[in-house]
């Protein structure tokens, strides 16, 4: 396993608000690069470097203590965004090799 | 081609009112890879409209999302089909799931279940419980060596472009036709689509606009040695902004196919990147172009 999966230095705008959670654990089995662990019934960010902003955490969260601005990390999909006007997207033609 | 799978609900092997439900996209290649991992296993799998899309894709548009599986569960009426209240959804489609949003509206638990298809037998045999390793999405050596087919065919038009126009201009500079400028500019683009993926963490820097540098010297080193980077220091400095140029641009496209980049980094790192490149390949063909005709 790559322990090296960071991306840039806190950047990731992931927030949690540790009074509102309620250490369902939910963020942390929802996360594909272990950013969240659990302390003593509660979450806790602990590799906010490898965020990649896919909102799961947030999406699943009973109580909205976790947000982040999701999106895709893509060039592309942002250079897509700025050409079209629009957010940044992955659409393209093929479904199969990319968003 | 065809990509899709008719949504609905589909038996495995031969299930009960007590086997396992699995939730997938109605993306063809997800739902056989699926099927095939459950050999021997039997279970129901309900199938979502995600529009043919995976997965992941569909799960960051919305479209692998709660309203299609609490309708999906209704339209199926998965509650006269099993005696049980747990449905096991891919991890992998958790950013479009409200897993607490789906309970209140069906009744239906939701358990995400591994993101590899190949590790659902032993997620079922260990109780529906994964493991630390089964969470995480990896991006080893492998799995960015497959993608180096896509990476080198995605952008060709670009490079055959401006390998024609470069052939071009030698074919009319007082030297004549040279294909020189044609390699220099291929090992730019193999520095940005295959170099640059393979070697990825061991390029230095966390942002792939600089990763892309480090390849690109490789690629220098390369021409310098074959003696085609130029004979004058000012054809030297052209190709020296060039290359760069190019293979950062590239390696900085890697990002959408990397699985750990965010959105805000990746715009980060465009908002210097992007300028440097351009300027870089503008001025570098500038240069060039002057050291064929002066």
């Amino acid at each position: 396993m790559d322990n090296n999966q960071v991306y840039l230095k806190n950047v990731a705008t992931l927030k949690l608000d540790v009074t509102k959670c309620i250490g369902c654990n939910r963020c942390i089995e929802v996360c594909p690069h272990e950013v969240l662990v659990m302390e003593d019934k509660k979450a806790k960010i602990v590799t906010l470097d490898a965020c990649m902003e896919c909102g799961a955490c947030a999406k699943n969260c009973p109580t909205k203590a976790i947000t982040v601005k999701s999106g895709v990390g893509c060039a592309a999909g942002i250079i897509n965004g700025i050409l079209r006007g629009t957010e940044p997207t992955c659409d393209c033609s093929d479904p199969g090799s990319c968003c | 081609m065809d990509h899709t799978v008719e949504p609905g609900i589909y038996a495995v092997g031969n299930p009960n009112q007590d086997s396992p439900v699995l939730i997938s996209a109605n993306y063809k290649l997800s739902f056989d890879a699926l099927r095939k991992e459950l050999k021997n296993i039997n279970a129901y799998i309900v199938v979502i409209d995600t529009k043919g899309i995976n997965v992941w894709c569909a799960a960051g548009k919305g479209t692998f999302g709660t309203e299609e599986i609490v309708n999906r569960l209704k339209k199926v009426g998965l509650d006269q089909i099993v005696s049980h209240k747990t449905i096991i959804v891919p991890q992998l489609g958790a950013p479009g799931v409200a897993a607490h949003e789906v309970q209140q509206q069906t009744g239906f638990r939701v358990v995400y279940g591994p993101v590899r298809a190949s590790d659902i037998p032993a997620f079922l045999k260990a109780g529906l419980k994964v493991s630390k390793e089964m969470r995480q999405v990896r991006f080893a050596f492998i799995d960015r060596l497959h993608l180096v087919p896509l990476e080198l065919t995605i952008s060709i038009k670009y490079l055959l472009l401006l390998i024609m126009t470069f052939l071009f201009v030698t074919a009319f500079s007082p030297t004549g036709l040279n294909w020189n400028p044609a390699i220099n500019l291929l090992l730019a683009y193999l520095a940005g689509t295959v170099l640059g993926p393979l070697l990825l963490p061991w390029l230095p820097g966390r942002s792939f606009s600089v990763k892309g540098i480090f390849t690109a010297f490789i690629a220098i080193s390369i021409a310098a040695h074959f003696n085609i980077i130029g004979v004058t220091k000012r054809e030297m400095s052209a190709w020296l902004l060039i290359i760069p140029a190019i293979s950062s641009f590239l390696l900085m496209n890697f990002t959408g196919s990397s699985t750990y980049t965010s959105l805000s980094g990746v715009q980060k790192e465009m908002k210097i990147a992007v300028p440097l490149q351009s300027t870089a390949l503008v001025l570098g063909s500038i240069l060039w172009i002057i050291t064929k005709f002066i």
